[in-house]
This record gives C-alpha cells, structure tokens and sequence, in this order.
C-alpha cells in the first residue's frame, strides 16, 4: 500500500516571528526554516506504517518555491521512497494545496494521505479536510493513534471530551495530532542517502489545478505587549487596585 | 559503552560553516573543476542551519571575496550597503562625546570600498555556492571529538543524539558518526572547542604571545525610515568603558543596513579588569548616548546576540598546521584588529589552506600528513602582510588605554604604513586580568527602560536559542567546587555578569549558596572558557542544532 504524506516549509519554531513593520506579513527572509512540526509526526508515522509492513511505499510532496525541496529532502531522510515538488512561486491558499494534493493522490493511487492537522505558520488546519472533501474519501483528523487492517485504519481522536475511536475505510485522509508519536532524530548517514533519492517536479498546470484565491490576508499585526506590572506592598494596596480596575 | 559507529571517508572535511570553512570548502571545488581533480568535501555545522551561529558586525572589506567569486554581484551575493560614509566618536561621558575628523583617523578604521552586511547571510550565500560546487553540506550536527591515531589527525566524531542530562542513552539515541578525511581543517570560529584542544595537543602555540580576546555583543534593529542612513558607519571608543585609564578597552559600532535597519553593538575587550563589569549592562546603557539614541528612538529591535572575538593578531596567531589538517579563520586567529575585521582574513586563510591541500592531494598524497606549503603560502599573501602591518594595534589599546594607545596607533598606521621599527606586545592573559572583588569599585548600571535598553532574559528570547532539555551540561567544570569556595568570595564570581546570555547564577542564601547553570541559554559564545579566572570552566559542544538561531546578524 502506497502512502502519501504533504509536508510543508515553515519558519521554525524556535524561531522568533517578528511581524514587518507594513504589516504585510512575516519576516520570512534570512530566517531560519524547516519542516512544520506536525508533519514530521506524520512522517514518523508513515514510516512506523512501513517498518509494520502496513505500507509498502511512502512519496512526500510539497508544494511551493524552490527552497521547499529542502523539506522534501528532511522527509526523504526520514524514510519517504521518493518526492514530488509541486513547483509554486506564488501563494499558496489550503484550497490550492488541497487541489493539488488530491490530483497527487489520485494519480499515485495511494491508499492513505497523512498530513499534520495544521501548519504553525497559518493554522489553517484545513488542508486535509479539503482533500477528503475534494475525493470523496473517509477523513480521520487529529489523530493520536493510528492502526491499519487491510482496506480499514483504524484512528484514535483526540476530541474536548476525551479520546474517540473511529474506524475508516481506505484510501482516507489522516492528520496527526501532537501526541500520536516522537519523531526520530534524523541520521546523517540517511540525510546523505536522501540527497540521492529522486524528486519529481510538478506544477498546477500539469496537475490541471488553478490556485484558488479564496481568501485575501488584509493585515498582520503582532500580539499587543504585555503592560508593565505594579508592585503592591500591603494587601489593602492590592484591594484598591483591583477595586480601582473594576475587578472586584 | 562501546557503539557501532557509520563512518564516512571525504578527501577534505571542514569543521564549521563560518567565512573560512566555506570559503575553503569552494575554493577546493574550483581547483578541482579548474584542474581535473576529483576532490570530495564535506562541511559539518553544529548550528540547525547553515548562518544561525554567524554573528558579526559587519563591515565587509571585499578583498577575499573578490579573488574568490570575481562575479558575485551577478551571483547574487548579499552586498547590499556600501559604506557611504565614516564616523569615528571619542565617548567621554555618558552625554557628551567628540568626534574625530577624517584625518585624525587611523588608516585602516577608514571604510571606503566595503560594505555593511550581514555576515549570516553572507554564510548562507556562500552555502549556497558551495552546494552548487558540489560541496556536501550537512548543518544541525556537531564534531564533538577529534579521531587522532597515531599522533595524526583522521577527521572527527560526530556527537551522540538522544543521551539524557545523566550522560545515558534514551529511547531515541542515536550514535554519531565518524567523518574521515585525508585533511581535516578546522573553522569553528573564536576559541573553537576542538581548535583549543588541537592546540593543546600539538603544542601549535608555543613561542607565541598569549592570545587575546574580546566579547562583542549586538542587536539588529528597525529604525524609523527619517532617522536612517544607508550605508553609514559609526564606530567609537571610550564610555561606557574606561575613558583614560586600561580598566576597561574595546570599542562600539552601529552600522547603517539595507531595509531601514541598523545594528549597534560594543566589543568589551577581555582584559578587563574589574569583576564587576558586566558587558551585557554597558552595551545597554551605551545606547543611551546621544549619538547613538538618536538613531534607535522609536525604533524596534529585532534581534540580539553575542560571540568572542579573537584578537590577539599575528604575535598571537599559533602554528596553524598539524598532521593531517590545519586550523583556519578564527579558529587560529587571523582577524585583523587594526580594522576590526576577520571575515576577509577568515576566508582568505580558508582559501589558502584549499590551495595546500589541492596541491597534496594533485600530488597523490593519501593524506595525514603536515600541510608544510601552508605556512608558506600565508607568509606570501596579503593577508601576512596586513595582519603584520596591524600587529601592535590592540596591545596598544590594552596596555595605554583608548587615547594614548589609539594614538600610538594613528602615529604607527598614518606615520609609519604600520612598518614602525617596534612592536607592542601584551603578554598577560586575558583570564588573569581580573583584579580581586575588594580591591574593586562596584559598578551600578541603570535599570534597563524597555525602549533602548532591556534585561537580559527578553534579550536572550530573541536570540531564538533553543536546546534539547534532556541532555549533558555541555558547559562542563573541572572542579566543581570552584564557582562557590573561590571565584566567589574572591571575584564575586564574574561568570553571572560575563555571561552575556544569563546563563550562570549563583542562587540560594548566605551559607548555602550553589552555582546554577542554565545551559539552555547559552549562545555558544566561548567567553566562560576563556574568562574564567581559574580556567575551570570547559565549552563543549551540545546536541548538534542546539544554540541560537540568528537571522539577519
């Protein structure tokens, strides 16, 4: 069984994003990028797929500019066969990449699409409802457990109320939740295999999908800061300053 | 515990991918593009990527550069700024300061010709040449030992992932690999942590002068657009740091960048002498100074960091080959202090060992053994000919203090072309310059405001640090005992204010008091390893990606 997992290029998460003083976005230039975090759990997963014998070929695809085949090469050196970059210069909305995806999916005739629930850049956490929309196939979101039997996954959830067990028939969308796995350090031996491994490049026309501006960001702006703290030295102080701000 | 290890055999492995170590790594390639040779290189960089431990002013002299990609400019290369115009201050008291017109200035302080980078991205750039050359290039894994058999050096080993702050392996261990090569050269940057061992080892600094250092700190800033001047660079001497006497030398700059931003930094040389300086607090105050508020008011910073400086120059700079590799760039020494500048010189020397080891391996050497032409080739460069030029210039600052020494210097560089007919020399080390607590004046510094200044911690935020949590203290002491039993009663243990990243406190009430690392925050600016009074104190490197993650510095 052929398994196919999106990952995607984000700044990193150690990174501190500061927001352009226009308020047209992030910095995003010179800063330090890799692989959105969820979908290296989605990664970990498929590759645990195929250590279990449940899957027999893993193929990564991403879509975006030239420097996302650094993350393509990450998943490489992770345990995905082969790449396909989806070459894309422009924006990318989760209805573009989701099209695009499901043309993937169709086309590999892959049985199982594993993508991270959302990205850390835009937590649009969409995409991969959208490719189970778009196909017409079962969709197991945040999942934290994942078994698969034959043509049937089998997907633990994790939902307000605690953990939900649902079963799926195959070929079905699954996105990953923080607690399904640990990603493993990557090797360098495997990082220097990875570099081997093929990519295939691929575009939206050859995919017979037209991006989709379904959306349009009007403005970034970062979180307010944090007003400066008062020291209170008596309890009685403290009263009024809270009766004062209306808290009490 | 013995492990199976991967191992991997290159002609030429680069340890650290800094200006030297990648200017190496290309020059190789170019060589053996030019001459037919197959030469495998590989490029081992404990930062996560390639850039994220770069930190540096900077003004770029394109002199290296030049020789090494004549056509950058059509390559892309990130040389946005040239200098327009030079500033050099005299600060003599917290508001009032003199400026020095261009005359009075000592030749090589002058810019003309340069550019204002950021030296991060310059890595990056230079990467991305190398990788097109070629070069195998691998970021987010550091060489934690040297593999020396039989006195020869055969490349390093790759530290461990996934062993826990008790030194045992986790769930997710995973050895480190050996990376073998017939030459290994060494550009880890300032007070490399295997460089220093090398050294050690092979005795590669005998009959040389003690080597000096400085602490540079820094921050990127956003300005607002009418106070900005591209291209402008400011540099400057005295307040925050002794104004007359030698208690305390460097230097300050702020420097004009594309995108309306401006990075302002002080270099506190490591010869200070009272325990109580902190040069994280004196960089803050400093930008209170008018001179340099007026550019950063309303402003927003971006970014800060710190990183030692190797200074000591040509009386200083150790034997730079050994068998079986040789130390480039600040890993050996070979800033220019005159100008303040290493990168040029960095990758001048990487280039110059590229060249010895092309030579050996066309030769059919299998490798191991001296790089005998590199002495030789240093000696015929340029760049020996200006590190000699400038050999006098920071022990002159450090032995006569900015003015006197600053002016020994205008009279050695105007006067003399830096040929004077002596030579100063400083030959106390920098980790023995600190006088005892009670014979020292405590220094108070104002509270940070929040707009120009801040604390420490904020400060370390956003320098984007991360390590794993789980893992050995890679800042490691000889003895243990010597942060409370001695560097405490006798220097109010230096390493709390040094430390420009906070991550030594000692904590606890009187009587019972403990020395606490916060090694998670430490930049990997190797100023404890060579601050420290007693020397007790061991930079080694962490899980390979750890430490910050600079961007734009």
């Amino acid at each position: 069984m052929k398994a196919l997992v999106s990952v995607k290029r984000v700044v990193d998460y150690n990174v501190r994003v500061q927001v352009k003083s226009d308020g047209s976005g992030v910095v995003t230039d010179g800063v330090k990028h890799s692989m959105n975090p969820f979908d290296e759990i989605a990664m970990e997963e498929a590759v645990r797929l195929k250590e279990k014998g449940k899957v027999t070929e893993i193929v990564a695809v991403t879509i975006g500019g030239a420097k996302n085949e650094e993350t393509l090469r990450t998943a490489l050196a992770f345990g995905a066969d082969r790449a396909i970059h989806i070459k894309e210069e422009g924006e990318v909305q989760p209805l573009t990449a989701a099209k695009a995806f499901a043309a993937v999916l169709k086309k590999e005739d892959a049985k199982l699409f594993i993508a991270g629930k959302q990205a850390i850049d835009d937590d649009a956490n969409q995409t991969g409802q959208m490719v189970a929309a778009l196909l017409d196939i079962a969709q197991a979101t945040f999942a934290s457990k994942v078994e698969v039997d034959g043509d049937k996954a089998t997907v633990t959830r994790e939902v307000d109320a605690g953990l939900e067990t649902i079963e799926v028939d195959l070929p079905a969308v699954i996105t990953t939740d923080l607690r399904l796995n640990e990603p493993r350090y990557l090797k360098l031996p495997d990082i220097m295999k990875a570099k081997k491994k093929p990519v295939d490049a691929t575009t939206l026309a050859d995919l017979g999908v037209s991006v989709a501006a379904g959306y349009k960001v009007t403005k970034t702006a970062p979180p307010p800061t944090r007003s400066k703290g008062v020291m209170v030295k008596t309890v009685d102080e403290l009263v009024a300053a809270l009766k004062a701000k209306g808290l009490l | 515990m013995s492990v199976e290890r991967d191992v991997m055999e290159y002609d030429v492995l680069v340890v650290g991918a800094g200006p030297a170590g990648l200017s190496a790594a290309c020059r190789l390639k170019q060589i053996a593009a030019e001459s037919g040779q197959e030469i495998s290189v590989c490029v081992v960089e404990k930062g996560s990527e390639v850039g994220a431990h770069i930190l540096s002013g900077a003004v770029l002299e394109p002199r290296a550069l030049n020789e090494l990609f004549p056509n950058w400019k059509e390559l892309g290369a990130p040389l946005n700024a040239p200098v327009k115009r030079d500033e050099l201050h005299f600060f003599y008291s917290p508001q009032k300061s003199f400026r020095f017109l261009d005359f009075m200035i000592p030749k090589p302080m002058h810019n003309h010709g340069n550019y204002v980078i950021s030296l991060g991205n310059l890595c990056r750039w230079l990467a991305t040449q190398a990788e097109g050359l070629g070069v195998e290039i691998y970021p987010g894994f550091a060489a934690q030992e040297i593999i020396i058999e039989n006195d020869v050096v055969r490349g390093v080993q790759i530290g461990d992932l996934g062993v826990g702050h008790d030194g045992q392996p986790k769930g997710d261990y995973t050895p480190g690999m050996e990376l073998r090569a017939k030459y290994t050269l060494f550009s880890e940057g300032c007070r490399g942590h295997l460089g220093k061992r090398l050294i050690e080892r092979y005795q590669l600094a005998e009959g040389t002068d003690p080597q000096h250092y400085a602490i540079g700190l820094k921050e990127l800033w956003e300005v607002d657009p009418s106070r900005h001047e591209l291209g402008l660079v400011v540099h400057g001497a005295g307040w925050p740091l002794s104004v007359t006497g030698t208690e305390s030398t460097g230097g300050s700059f702020l420097y004009h960048l594309e995108n309306n931003q401006v990075v302002v930094g002080l270099i506190v040389d490591l010869s200070y002498s009272n325990p109580y300086l902190s040069p994280f607090d004196d960089f803050q105050r400093f930008k209170h100074h008018p001179v340099i508020a007026k550019y950063l008011e309303g402003g927003k910073r971006l970014s800060y960091g710190a990183r030692a400086i190797v200074k000591g120059g040509l009386n200083a700079l150790p034997k730079t080959v050994f068998p079986g590799g040789a130390l480039i760039g600040d890993d050996a020494g070979y800033l220019n202090f005159a100008k303040i500048k290493g990168s040029h010189t960095a990758m001048k020397s990487g280039m110059l060992a590229a060249e010895a080891v092309a030579e050996k391996l066309k030769a059919g050497s299998e490798g191991g053994d001296v790089l005998t032409s590199l002495p030789e080739k240093f000696k015929a460069s340029w760049l020996y000919e200006e590190l000699d030029k400038s050999r006098s210039f920071g022990a002159a600052i450090h032995k006569f203090g900015a003015l006197i020494g600053g002016t020994i210097n205008w009279i050695e560089q105007n006067i003399f072309g830096g040929k004077a007919p002596w030579s100063i020399r400083d030959l106390k080390k920098d980790h023995e310059s600190l006088k005892l607590a009670r014979d020292s004046e405590k220094i108070i510094y104002p509270k940070p405001d929040g707009k120009l200044s801040f604390d420490k911690l904020s400060s370390v935020f956003l320098s984007s640090t991360n390590h794993e949590e789980d893992q050995p203290v890679h800042l490691q002491l000889k003895d243990p005992s010597i942060p409370i039993a001695k560097n405490l009663p006798m220097y109010d243990e230096p390493a709390q204010r040094y430390c420009p990243a906070g991550v030594y406190e000692v904590v606890g009430e009187e009587g019972a008091k403990r020395f606490q690392i916060n090694a998670q925050n430490c930049v990997h600016c190797k100023t404890c390893d060579i601050k420290d009074p007693a020397q007790n104190i061991n930079w080694v490197a962490p899980e390979g990606g750890g430490g910050p993650n600079y961007a734009n510095m």
